[in-house]
């Protein structure tokens, strides 16, 4: 178990002053200066060391990521640009940052952006979040009245400007290049890749795109060191991440928990445990809507990690553990995942736009049984060709939670079709809220 | 001749004002929105504007809604062409394209939500304002009920958000009182219904309890 001391967002839940004189008794902008004394390639180096994987869904290193800005600024000015539309279904892990521990993402867009040699850095952050938007603000005109943002920031003679900037509505927009069109005033549609943004970003300027957590948790990392950090977790899934349990669970709750916790403790230590008991379980959606559905088996011994959920087929994501218990009708569970995907397709490709929408009404169908068996083959298939032949993932994460429902509980799928061509029409399970 | 806009929903009769200038408190907003952007670059101020232009619509009339004029006013002021700003003002959710109610009632129906009863929030929202269909505004223009997807808050599932205000750890009654207290003209504080500390579990937490940080103030 993670001890309190090894813990980075210590004011997860909103019990301290959010504000600068609260960050700072929790060790905020504690040394910036030194920190940045060390160089921009030195804090990229120690971020890679320090294994530290994007925490946005993908799971990309960012230290790595940050290297692929060019090492010198020529014509074009680099930028940051911090992605905080969370909206990834399960997921509200970004939205305790932003509103109670804002001057750890503060800190960190100065860092990250010194490190990437960006004067600039912008965060976009989900039109919904308005209280949150307005949290940050404050703490962004904070960090410029102190000095330690703004001109020759924290004294470092580095300057830098930070800009907060809302989204209005879009889940397509935390996609990073759809982010980028957004902020630059279009409609969120995702360009085509190559280029990626560290040639052709913001305004066509070398661009990073990181997520909230990714940043917020740079600073403690180059203060503790790389060192401390990768001791924390598992090999190649380093460090802590938080963790958003949600669903069928006595306590849903946002926990701070090593990468590599086993998933049944994570449930049972933090969130009360299953509804009526592990027994109980039928399946987890274990890192938000994206990533396909495991069944209890799996659930019963699985780690928590990047790579551990991939073996499994499914991933770690976003971190956000959707539990569903025995009473869950997971036909409809996952049907209505495949209308918020319907629901958020920019429409740009065909697949997407044609494919998201034949799904669900096919999905629909399959929660009153309506459907021939065959027809479960002919979804599988279609979610393969919409997987992989879209612009961005979008279409990916539409087509997977089907795909891990055919995997996991075709026989339920199956028996509906079976009731309803018996006559014995089978309503979905009504939805009781305890 | 009333237009389908789906979801079942019939959309109203409403008129399109002929003209639209922004107020002195929305062009001081601007002022300090433009400057976030490098010259050249002020198309990125669409979105922030268009929140603007809603506001205004609220302080002025009462609905929080975008007219058509005031996307011709936007493009003028950011010198884009008009189609690029009804492009933005249609794509993005946010933005209300017709008058809505006193009260914006968005109810998550997403999977997070839904297994924790958000249909029940549903039933509750049409039993407490007699509304029927998603989209639809109640026959006093108190309400309009929205269903929205997931608004990144599901560990204090289901959540109604009314205007910007996150409502959370709903349920039936809690829904049908708070209805009620908006039509008395309180305004309950937002976040947990439930009396919880944020995302934290129900009791309290159970971790950061070693911790010796300062009180919230």
């Amino acid at each position: 178990m993670l001890s309190d001391a090894d813990r980075i967002f210590t004011n997860l839940y909103g019990l301290h002053d959010w504000g600068l004189t609260g960050a700072r008794a929790r060790g905020d902008w504690d040394g910036t200066a030194a920190i940045m004394a060390r160089g921009p390639d030195a804090l990229v180096e120690e971020m890679k060391a320090s294994g530290l994987r994007g925490r946005g869904g993908a799971g990309f290193p960012t230290g790595m990521k940050w290297s692929f800005m060019p090492k010198q600024v020529g014509e074009r000015p680099h930028y940051l640009v911090v992605n905080a539309d969370e909206s990834e279904p399960g997921t509200c892990k970004d939205r305790d940052i932003l509103r109670n521990d804002p001057h750890k993402l503060v800190e960190g867009c100065l860092l990250a952006s010194f490190a990437m040699r960006a004067h600039v850095c912008y965060i976009y952050i989900r039109g919904e979040f308005h209280a949150e938007a307005q949290r940050l603000q404050a703490a962004v005109d904070q960090a410029y009245e102190a000095g330690l943002i703004g001109r020759n920031a924290c004294g470092s003679g580095w300057d830098f400007d930070l800009y907060v900037h809302r989204g209005a509505g879009a889940y397509i927009c935390g996609e990073e290049t759809a982010l980028l069109e957004s902020l630059e005033g279009k409609k969120g549609m995702p360009r085509l890749k190559p280029p990626f943004p560290a040639a052709v970003g913001l305004y066509g300027c070398p661009t990073t795109v990181n997520n909230v957590e990714s940043i917020a948790v740079a600073p403690t990392i180059l203060r503790r060191g790389a060192a401390w950090f990768s001791a924390l977790g598992r090999p190649k899934n380093t460090g802590t991440k938080l963790f958003c349990i949600s669903g069928h669970v006595n306590k849903p709750c946002n926990v701070e928990e090593e990468l590599g916790i086993p998933l049944r403790e994570l449930i049972e230590r933090y969130a009360g445990g299953v509804r009526g008991g592990w027994e109980n379980l039928l399946a987890v959606i274990p890192g938000g809507s994206s990533v396909p559905v495991i069944p209890k088996s799996i659930c019963d011994t699985v780690l928590m990690d990047f790579d551990s959920l991939r073996d499994v087929k499914s991933g770690l994501g976003t971190a956000a553990v959707i539990v569903m218990d025995r009473s869950t009708d997971i036909i409809k569970a996952i049907a209505r995942l495949s209308q918020f995907y319907k629901h958020e397709s920019c429409g740009q490709c065909t697949p997407c736009r044609e494919g998201t929408g034949w799904m669900m009404r096919v999905m629909n169908r399959m929660v009153y049984g309506r459907a021939e068996p065959e027809e479960i083959d002919t979804l599988e298939q279609v979610t393969r060709q919409i997987e992989g032949h879209t612009i961005c993932a979008l279409g990916d994460a539409a087509a997977w939670p089907i795909q891990g429902l055919i995997r996991h509980f075709r026989p339920v799928i199956e028996e509906r079709i079976a009731q309803y061509k018996s006559g014995r029409t089978m309503r979905p399970l009504p939805m009781a809220a305890e | 001749m009333a237009e389908d806009i789906g979801d079942g929903a019939k959309a109203e009769q409403f008129a399109q004002p002929t003209g639209f200038a922004f107020d002195a408190v929305s062009e001081a907003e601007i002022t300090k929105v433009v400057a976030k952007y490098p010259p050249g670059r002020q198309a990125s101020a669409v979105i922030p504007l268009l929140y603007i232009v809603q506001e205004q619509m609220k302080r002025s009339s009462g609905s929080a809604w975008v007219p058509r004029v005031a996307m011709d006013a936007v493009a003028q002021k950011l010198e884009m062409p008009p189609m690029r700003v009804y492009e933005v003002a249609t794509f993005y959710l946010m933005f209300n394209t017709r008058p809505i109610g006193q009260f914006h009632l968005q109810v998550c129906t997403t999977t997070p939500c839904w297994l924790r009863g958000s249909d029940a929030v549903t039933a509750a929202c049409r039993k407490a304002t007699g509304i029927q269909g998603w989209g639809e505004t109640s026959a006093d223009g108190m309400f309009t009920m929205t269903e929205v997807e997931c608004l990144g808050a599901c560990v204090n599932a289901p959540i109604l958000q009314v205007d910007n205000d996150f409502y959370e750890d709903m349920d039936a009654e809690r829904t049908e009182a708070l209805i009620a207290a908006l039509r008395r003209g309180e305004r309950p504080p937002a976040g947990s219904m439930a009396g919880r500390q944020g995302s934290a579990p129900e009791g309290g937490p159970t971790t950061l309890t070693s911790l010796d940080a300062q009180p919230a103030e």
